[in-house]
């Protein structure tokens, strides 16, 4: 459906690594690949023109036409700058004022009241004595919903009778708050079509009475196009101070915040995580740069293997697979430094385009083929380790019963050796790749 | 990526759902200013159209988007007129890749006397014919006919069925509404309340049933009591989330056991402001539980709705219906002429 930007920018820019230069023509079909891919995370049009524009003048510059690595330089450019514009803005989470006040407002079915009551559930575990008010009279049993919410927290929730003004409501829910001695007031407001005078009016009244500390604008994640418009509305009828972006459990890949962002300078302090309360999270650019990108993980994945990696190490490995001496000892010294990494399945995941192998990779490794492939290597002689041709049958029974495992897995591993010998002979006969694919720490 | 906690079950739906009708709320008259970028006024100018003459419902979120198209195509593109027309399409969400597809088509047209003509016909080849007289249909005259109402989180499922149900109920048919959103805090209650408002017959189980089991109910008492149309709500759910995905398709088991070859209607609701997730959305959706048809909510909204012609596109499931404000009367047949007319008007 979606490949990656990484994927497409690798498949645009990869064939010219190694050439020296990259050409302005390189650098524009990259460009369009970005601008592409960033349309499809739902990033505004507009703000993708400005982003485009910026991540070519750096890519265009100097420094990158003569890096031997331009796809990669490309794409730490992009992330860079959609680092930088989802860093925008406060991202502290204001608590002033006594009691302190903090008011959701949003379209409707944006996730306001589930974001209401992971807040009052954030809020007890930082100590304070939060109570939510349910300011939405209009939506058929939502102060229901909330109350439920509450009981289940253990957080007391004030409601009023039908046909009680907002901001009524939100004043007695004051004077609850102080009554009840609690020190933070979480108001839940209906869902609101930013077209809808009469309610923008609404929630306007009710900020100016109360004056917030925090009025966070709840945004689904799936949002297109529109948020940019949606954002800049609410932004104008009331103070806002930052974003709860919800349902970012799902797939979509969140554009709506780069662009609300970018445009409004409004920082993200929140992420709805998933359908319980505990779901909140803090919110990371650099994370969700990388998911607006689809490139997986593959920051930290470079990062994780030059920490395990050392280069020698791996030229000296490259060194034997060019001259076919490489042993059944290096391959245990490989499989160690892999896993030293970290669990398969998450490696994996963080391969761009790799995602959906992820499960069956994790599935090896939980039925033990790996431990078990190492426990025969283990159990070999040294002699054995380096030419395994001296494998005789007693050998091979007694390997098996040093390993714990059956003789047809030590038969199985053999063979397979010499299949992987085979291959790299082949290889070394004068096509041997320069890089080899899948070995960290050469490219 | 990231690495989300996944629940195995989820205590408390997203919040749902659209507000009712409420006597406070007039729907604003004025569509919303395109205040974010003024980058169009030099590319379509007098293209300002008050969209005083627009269909009642969809004027609302056309004005600004398409009467600037008109204009850019009324006096023949240029060159580079295109990108502005493809920037157009695309900030009404139709997608990158495909707004710049139609664009291509459209420019290689020579049957249309104007490029006006080509987008939209264009535009229009996408969506699929849909009779606005559809009725769900029963199979045998003893059968109710079901519906079931499918999607993710938030996208207005009740509320659309709060619509549906007066509009059943009105035409003098007898409805049953089967509460198997079972998860979201208060979801029955919500449903309760509309199924009041309306006249309907109600079924439900205590929150946290199994919605399989509600369904089944919901249809026994139907077929017991000669109900015409039973109208199944669903908890909203992430199509990435595969156990509920699975539940889903276990509904849709329960129908198919219940009433053999009823073949219900599932209709998935789609938020009109969702962008190029919503196809993601409907083809899990659709390989699920077999979509028969579409409801486009919030299309009041300063939204466009435009993912709809990817995904009709792609999949070949009709909208069936647009929901266009909080009034139990605001849900419309959709006509994908009208429509496709309503976004150049």
């Amino acid at each position: 459906m979606f490949d990656a930007l990484s994927e497409r920018l690798r498949k645009t820019l990869g064939a010219l690594t190694g050439r020296g230069r990259v050409s302005e023509a390189d650098v524009d079909a990259a460009m369009r690949e970005v601008r592409l891919a960033l349309l499809e995370a739902d990033v505004n049009f507009k703000v993708v023109k400005d982003f485009v524009g910026r991540v070519r003048e750096r890519a265009t510059g100097a420094e990158i036409l003569d890096s031997l690595t331009a796809g990669q330089q490309v794409v730490k450019i992009v992330n860079e700058e959609l680092v930088a514009l989802l860093s925008a803005g406060d991202r502290t989470f204001h608590l002033t004022g006594s009691p302190a006040v903090i008011v959701l407002v949003g379209l409707q079915g944006s996730g306001k009241t589930t974001s209401a009551a992971k807040l009052a559930r954030f809020m007890v575990k930082q100590g304070r004595r939060p109570i939510m008010v349910a300011a939405d009279p209009y939506r058929p049993a939502a102060a229901d919903q909330l109350q439920t919410l509450g009981k289940s927290l253990d957080v007391p929730v004030f409601r009023a009778q039908t046909g009680t003004t907002v901001l009524a409501i939100a004043k007695a829910g004051m004077d609850a708050a102080r009554k009840q001695v609690r020190d933070t007031v979480i108001i839940d407001t209906a869902g609101r079509l930013t077209v809808d005078e009469g309610l923008m009016k609404e929630i306007a009244d009710l900020t100016a009475a109360l004056k917030p500390a925090e009025t966070l604008l709840v945004i689904d994640a799936m949002t297109g196009q529109e948020a940019v418009h949606v954002a800049e509305a609410f932004a104008a009828a009331v103070p806002v101070t930052g974003l709860v972006l919800t349902k970012i459990d799902g797939d979509a890949r969140g554009g709506a915040a780069l662009s609300i962002s970018a445009v409004t300078g409004l920082p993200v302090k929140f992420l709805g995580t998933g359908e319980k309360t505990d779901a909140l999270e803090p919110f990371y650019p650099d994370r969700l740069a990388g998911r607006i990108l689809g490139m997986g993980d593959v920051l930290t994945l470079i990062e994780r293997a030059q920490e395990t990696y050392d280069e020698k190490q791996a030229a000296r490995m490259t060194e034997k697979l060019r001259k076919n001496s490489f042993t059944l000892e290096d391959m245990l010294e490989q499989m160690e430094q892999v896993q030293k990494m970290g669990p398969m399945g998450q490696l994996i995941e963080m391969i761009p385009g790799l995602g959906g192998m992820a499960k069956q990779a994790q599935a090896a490794v939980d039925r033990g083929d790996l431990r078990r492939l190492q426990a025969i290597i283990r159990s070999m002689t040294p002699e054995e380790r380096r030419d395994p041709n001296v494998l005789n049958g007693s050998r091979r029974r007694r390997i098996a019963n040093g390993s714990g495992t059956r003789l047809q897995d030590v038969n199985q591993v053999v063979k397979q050796f010499s299949e992987l010998q085979k291959m790299m002979k082949q290889m070394s006969g004068g096509r041997f790749p320069r890089r080899i694919p899948g070995m960290p720490g050469q490219g | 990526m990231f690495h989300f906690r996944k629940p195995k079950q989820p205590e408390v739906g997203a919040e749902a759902e659209q507000a009712p009708e409420a006597p406070a709320r007039e729907p604003a008259a004025e569509p919303a200013a395109e205040s974010l970028f003024e980058v169009e006024a030099h590319a379509a100018p007098a293209t300002d159209e008050t969209p005083g003459d627009l269909a009642e419902g969809l004027q609302k979120s056309r004005g600004g988007f398409m009467s600037r198209l008109r204009g850019l195509l009324k006096s023949g593109p240029a060159e580079a007129d295109w990108d502005s027309v493809e920037e157009l399409l695309i900030g009404g969400d139709v997608g990158g890749a495909l707004a710049a597809e139609v664009v291509e088509r459209a420019r290689a047209r020579k049957d249309s006397p104007t490029a006006e003509a080509a987008v939209r016909e264009e535009l229009a080849a996408l969506l699929i014919p849909s009779d606005p007289r559809w009725r769900p249909a029963r199979a045998t005259p003893d059968q109710p006919a079901v519906l079931l109402m499918v999607g993710v989180n938030g996208t207005g499922k009740t509320t659309t069925i709060g619509k549906l149900a007066h509009l059943y109920r009105a035409e003098g048919s007898s409805v049953l509404l089967a509460a198997a959103d079972t998860f979201r805090a208060a979801a029955i209650d919500q449903l309760r309340i509309w199924s009041d408002r309306s006249g309907c017959q109600f079924v439900s189980h205590a929150p946290g049933a199994d919605p399989a089991a509600v369904i089944y109910d919901a249809i026994d008492a139907a077929v017991a009591r000669h109900v015409d149309i039973v109208i199944a709500d669903t908890a909203g759910r992430l199509h990435t989330k595969s156990n509920l995905m699975d539940e889903l398709a276990k509904m849709r088991r329960v129908i198919d056991r219940r009433l053999p070859g009823a073949a219900p209607e599932v209709l998935f609701v789609l938020d009109a402001t969702t962008g190029q997730n919503g196809l993601a959305q409907a083809r899990v959706f659709h390989e699920t539980v077999g979509l028969t048809g579409i409801v486009l909510a919030k299309l009041d909204s300063t939204a466009k709705g435009g993912i709809v012609f990817a995904i009709e596109d792609a999949l070949h499931v009709p909208v069936r219906f647009v929901g266009v404000g909080e009034k139990l009367g605001d849900l419309l047949p959709f006509d994908p002429a009208a429509f496709v007319s309503a976004l150049f008007a």
